[in-house]
């Protein structure tokens, strides 16, 4: 015994380590999508699986190319980019052209992600950055919805959102719930978005103060305007299923990289988010806010961080992480 | 029943069973014993034999000056071949005494001061934990003399008795308190007499429910208090077991003692009770060979100075390849280059794992997950703290309270991207440390 062992690993403790991965966590994300990713591919036709593999393939690519570049080990393998793509495609409206989609989802990657120095390390949201642009270069695209397949409304071809704030008509909470509405690929069914967050939930994969602040938040505020004007101010319930809150909250604030450590962050960063998203759809220009509440609440999560830095065993403080 | 037990914390796979149904052997007398002059934190000691003695079981090999020391002793009779540095499990080289046994095991213990607590001298008894060697034997070998000596204005109420044994794989504090429970408990009321405290409590984890079962009984007819804690890494941390046992939270920097309390392991209080009854030294303990890479796994009752891989290849020897060999257990051991490095009063375990993928994999950058943020028993924000030791930012480290840090690995166990960060954190202690010497200069 003794000199033949000289392969033995001097790493430092500890010695056995959890099963979870970057890579495992990021396939999650990916199969929980699945469900709303078909239900969209159904409703919305063949043209839409063109843009998720589109996106997708852009989103890979881009990354090789600027790791590539960048000379840095890091593989595809983790996976992030796959869910950038899925993500950015599921927020675009469902006749987006390709070409359209290609620059977005390269915008997503090199400006929203490789720019900060890769996974982990941006401080935006890369798929909703390349929305942003995409909503800043095509004003008119962005904006074109067409009535999926299966519509369970008779509102015209605008979102349920736009309906209200322009012609003050509204959805059916049912068409609302199980997809059958005018909207982004990804944001039209709450029900399957629901179903793929609670696995993820129950796995910790998502930080649950995070939407939860949210949702209470909106409801909230909601009903505080629909008190004051039922008229022209929708209840809760319509603003928790229209538009981009279910995906914006369940998958795109709970993105780990981009959101806070601590939990009373999340909820500070949760909360945030909520008033701004009612205040953007009831009393700003546009119909939906959610891609922008996220992202200027992406801005200040490090502010948050360290804000909420909770108080260490043996300071005197509660337990608050 | 209603568990004590403290926030955060980690439930890795435990794998006690492995050796925890085996009864404690003694191990055979190895051909040398390599005794290290340094085993406990504090001043070395200086050899006070010279190599061609002959010595007796028992008999001085080297003492300290120092108040914060502990004196070290032969495990076997014979001769003393050489003094000379030679591998250590903390990695550095240390002067150690090399000894063959002649096998005649001819003892030279100090005078028994019998075996009944309530007429024993504390100050005697005191001074008989310094003599023997004894240090903290859950691995921190913090010289027990010293814990057992507070100062006069940090008045101390409770004992507990460290049976949590938290650390994955290992068996041997089990295994102690299920074969030794009367000298356990009378060692505790020794040291319970050093400190005039009010209460005595034996705190164990609820995944060793024979353990608990054997030693509820007997700690109740000797007035012992005893507590069941939750089963959950690292439950027998000093600080953590405090806050779950009497809910006081020992202050950022400070210890035990500061809260009135004074944390022994099972083991040491055996050790204890030996020294004080029968006069006996600390020159042998009881460990766990464990591992997927062992061949048997069990638990041993060990001389200090005997080789690893003696104790190894007397327990069945190795299976497989092994990948790593690690003293202690898998959160916070110390993995080995050599079966050559001797067993010290610190070492619990022998761990052999086998050759897996995972020891070699390189690790990613934080993803902010807050995996790690929910499990730091202490509180701080290992993400952070990793980001930061990557960026060289020392001070800030210290402001984010990297001293605080007990090195219990759960933020690294639980790390999706892999990240290092017990070993950043290390690094970054001396860093600060340095910093400060260098300020205060
Ligand atoms: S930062 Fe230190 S105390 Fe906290 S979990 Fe990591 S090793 Fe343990
Ligand atoms: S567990 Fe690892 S990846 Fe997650 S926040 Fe902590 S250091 Fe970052």
């Amino acid at each position: 015994m003794g000199k033949e062992q000289s392969a033995m690993v001097l790493s430092i403790s500890p010695h056995i380590k959890s099963k979870e991965s970057v890579r495992r966590i990021m396939l999650s994300v990916i199969i929980t999508l699945l469900p709303a990713v078909g239900y969209s591919i159904y409703q919305f036709g063949l043209h839409a699986l063109f843009m998720y593999c589109i996106s997708v393939a852009t989103c890979l690519v881009s990354e090789w190319v600027v790791v590539r570049l960048r000379k840095r080990p890091f593989s595809l393998r983790d996976g992030s980019a796959i869910v950038t793509g899925i993500l950015l495609a599921m927020v675009l409206p469902p006749k987006f052209p390709l070409y359209g989609v290609v620059l977005g989802a390269v915008v997503a990657i090199v400006i929203g992600k490789q720019i900060f120095g890769g996974v982990g390390y941006n401080i935006f949201n890369p798929a909703l950055i390349g929305r942003a642009f995409l909503a800043a270069t095509y004003p008119v695209f962005i904006s074109s919805y067409v009535q999926p397949r299966m519509a369970l409304d008779a509102v015209s071809q605008a979102t349920p959102l736009a309906a209200m704030k322009f012609e003050g008509v509204m959805t059916s909470y049912r068409a609302l719930f199980l997809g059958g509405t005018g909207g982004s690929l990804g944001e039209t069914s709450a029900l399957f978005l629901l179903v793929g967050a609670v696995y993820l939930l129950v796995k910790k994969y998502i930080k649950w103060r995070i939407p939860l602040s949210i949702f209470l938040t909106v409801a909230v505020l909601g009903e505080i305007f629909h008190l004051i004007n039922p008229a022209k101010y929708p209840d809760p319930l319509f603003h928790l299923f229209a538009g981009g809150l279910m995906i914006g909250a369940l998958y795109m604030a709970t993105d780990m990289v981009t959101s806070p450590i601590t939990k009373r962050g999340s909820v500070i960063f949760g909360c945030g988010i909520g008033v701004l998203v009612v205040f953007i759809r009831l009393l700003g220009g546009l119909p939906e806010g959610v891609m922008y509440a996220i992202l200027f609440m992406n801005a200040f999560v490090p502010l948050i961080n360290r804000a909420t830095k909770p108080k260490i065993f043996g300071t005197g403080g509660r337990d608050e992480r | 029943m209603s568990l004590f037990t403290f926030k955060g914390g980690i439930h890795p796979p435990y794998e006690k069973e492995l050796a925890k149904g085996s009864p404690i052997q003694t191990a055979g007398l190895p051909k040398s014993l390599t005794i290290p002059l340094v085993q406990h934190i504090g001043a070395p000691c200086a050899p006070v034999v010279e190599a061609g003695d002959v010595v007796k079981k028992g008999q001085l090999l080297g003492k300290g000056e120092s108040f914060v020391s502990a004196p070290v002793h032969a495990s076997a009779s014979g001769k003393v071949k050489r003094i000379e540095k030679s591998l250590h499990p903390l990695g550095q080289p240390v002067l150690s005494v090399v000894l063959e046994p002649d096998g005649n095991e001819e003892t030279a213990y100090m005078t028994p001061m019998g075996g009944d607590p309530g007429t024993l001298d504390p100050e005697a008894v005191k001074a008989r934990v310094k003599d023997a060697g004894i240090v903290g034997l859950g691995g921190a070998t913090f010289p027990a003399h010293v814990k057992f000596s507070p100062p006069k204005d940090k008045p101390i109420d409770t004992f507990i008795l460290n049976g949590c044994e938290c650390e994955p794989y290992l068996t041997a504090d089990h295994r102690t308190m299920l074969e030794r429970t009367d000298d356990m408990l009378l060692g505790a009321k020794m040291i319970g007499r050093i400190l005039n405290v009010r209460r005595i409590i034996v705190a164990v984890e609820n995944n060793k429910k024979d353990a608990i079962e054997t030693c509820k009984k007997s700690a109740h007819a000797e007035g012992v208090e005893f507590s069941v804690t939750a089963t959950k890494y690292p439950q027998g941390g000093e600080k953590m077991l405090i806050k779950a046992v009497l809910g006081r939270e020992v202050p950022s920097g400070g210890l035990p003692m500061d809260v009135g309390v004074v944390v022994s392991n099972v083991g040491t209080a055996v050790a204890v009770c030996e020294a004080v009854r029968d006069g006996k030294p600390l020159i042998e303990r009881v460990l766990t060979v464990t591992g997927n890479a062992a061949k048997s796994p069990g638990n041993w009752l060990v001389k200090i100075g005997t080789p690893i891989g003696e104790v190894v290849e007397q327990a069945g020897g190795t299976t497989g390849t092994v990948g790593k060999l690690i003293i202690g257990g898998p959160m916070m051991g110390i993995a080995q280059s050599s079966f050559e490095v001797p067993v010290i009063k610190g070492t619990s375990g022998i761990l052999l794992l086998r050759e897996e993928a995972y020891m070699k994999e390189g690790y990613l950058p934080c993803i902010k997950c807050s995996f790690c943020v929910q499990v730091c028993p202490t509180r701080l924000l290992p993400s952070r703290l990793s980001v930061l030791a990557e960026a060289e930012a020392w001070e800030k480290m210290e402001e984010y309270g990297v001293n605080d840090c007990i090195e219990c690995g759960s933020c690294a166990y639980v790390c999706p991207s892999k990240r290092p960060i017990v070993q950043l954190v290390k690094a970054a202690k001396i860093k600060v440390r340095e910093i400060k010497k260098r300020e205060n200069a």
